[in-house]
């Protein structure tokens, strides 16, 4: 069974999903998120689900799931990169993803979990992508 | 009525025995909606509804089959897909098709939620012997 890689940077931990999900294999990634935050201590979680074509009911509520795993174990869950098409659909599959937040893309997914969260992993990559992470030579 | 479309891929029967299948026939069903020229929100919508009935078809109906095809009203293409399974049927098919009514453990949008994203859906079951469900989505 293939698996989704979960990265840890910082207090983040940080899944981008780049395959058609089977069924086990997501239940696996909500596992294994449970598992990892737990043995790192994360605070946050960030799901880029930009490629994935579709979002079913099974998808969805693990989705769901594996936010509220997350919130029990003292860490907060953001799901972004959805695309337009996917969006549309789960309005009409009648899928409400419960108190899963979502953001548009990993920057400003980043920027909730270091607003709400005050992480370390969120600031210092918000830092690098703004090119301010820099050593600078002129102090 | 409808026909088969000259051109448009064969129609195309597929298993649905195991999980793997289930992307499989996601899979497939996107092709078939290419084929049919549905736009990329009616792809998505028929991609998606096909993975709820396969889901349903695995786990409701013990396994079964897929047909696929690419049919015409003469007016416009469509994609149609033609759930098989012999499990026990559905006993009420009015309450099975009501959101969040289920007899397993998902949500209960399996039904109800994929006859949302299509243009025709249609129930034949019979208890005991298994069910049959059709969908069709219309290139607009």
């Amino acid at each position: 069974m293939e698996r989704v890689p979960v990265l840890k940077l910082g207090d983040v931990l940080l899944v981008s999903i780049q395959f058609d999900l089977e069924d086990e294999v997501a239940l696996a990634l909500q596992a294994d998120l449970a598992d990892k935050i737990v043995a790192s201590g994360a605070r946050g979680v960030l799901v880029d689900i930009s490629g994935l074509e579709i979002v079913d009911s099974f998808i969805g509520r693990v989705f769901a799931d594996i936010a509220a795993t997350a919130s029990v174990l003292d860490a907060e869950t953001v799901v972004v990169g959805m695309r337009p098409a996917v969006a549309i659909t789960l309005v009409d599959l009648g899928l409400s993803l419960g108190s899963v937040r979502t953001a548009l893309n990993v920057e400003k997914g980043l920027r909730i979990l270091r607003r709400d969260l005050g992480l370390r992993a969120a600031e210092d990559l918000d830092a690098i992508s703004s090119g301010a992470s820099a050593p600078d030579a002129t102090g | 009525m409808t026909t088969t479309v000259p051109g448009a891929p064969p129609a195309e029967e597929l298993p649905i025995a195991a999980d793997r299948d289930v992307v499989r026939v996601r899979q497939a069903m996107r092709t078939f909606a290419i084929a049919a020229e549905l736009s990329l929100v009616e792809q998505t919508k028929a991609v998606t509804a096909a993975s709820e009935l396969a889901r349903n078809t695995l786990v409701h109906g013990g396994g079964g089959t897929v047909t696929l095809e690419v049919v015409s009203d003469g007016r416009r293409r469509g994609v149609r897909a033609t759930f098989t399974d012999w499990g026990a049927g559905i006993a009420d098919v009015e309450q099975a098709l009501v959101d969040g009514w289920s007899t397993g453990t998902g949500l209960g949008l399996g039904l109800s939620g994929s006859r949302r994203l299509v243009d025709a859906f249609d129930i034949d079951t019979v208890p005991g012997k298994g069910t049959t469900v059709s969908m069709t989505k219309w290139a607009r």
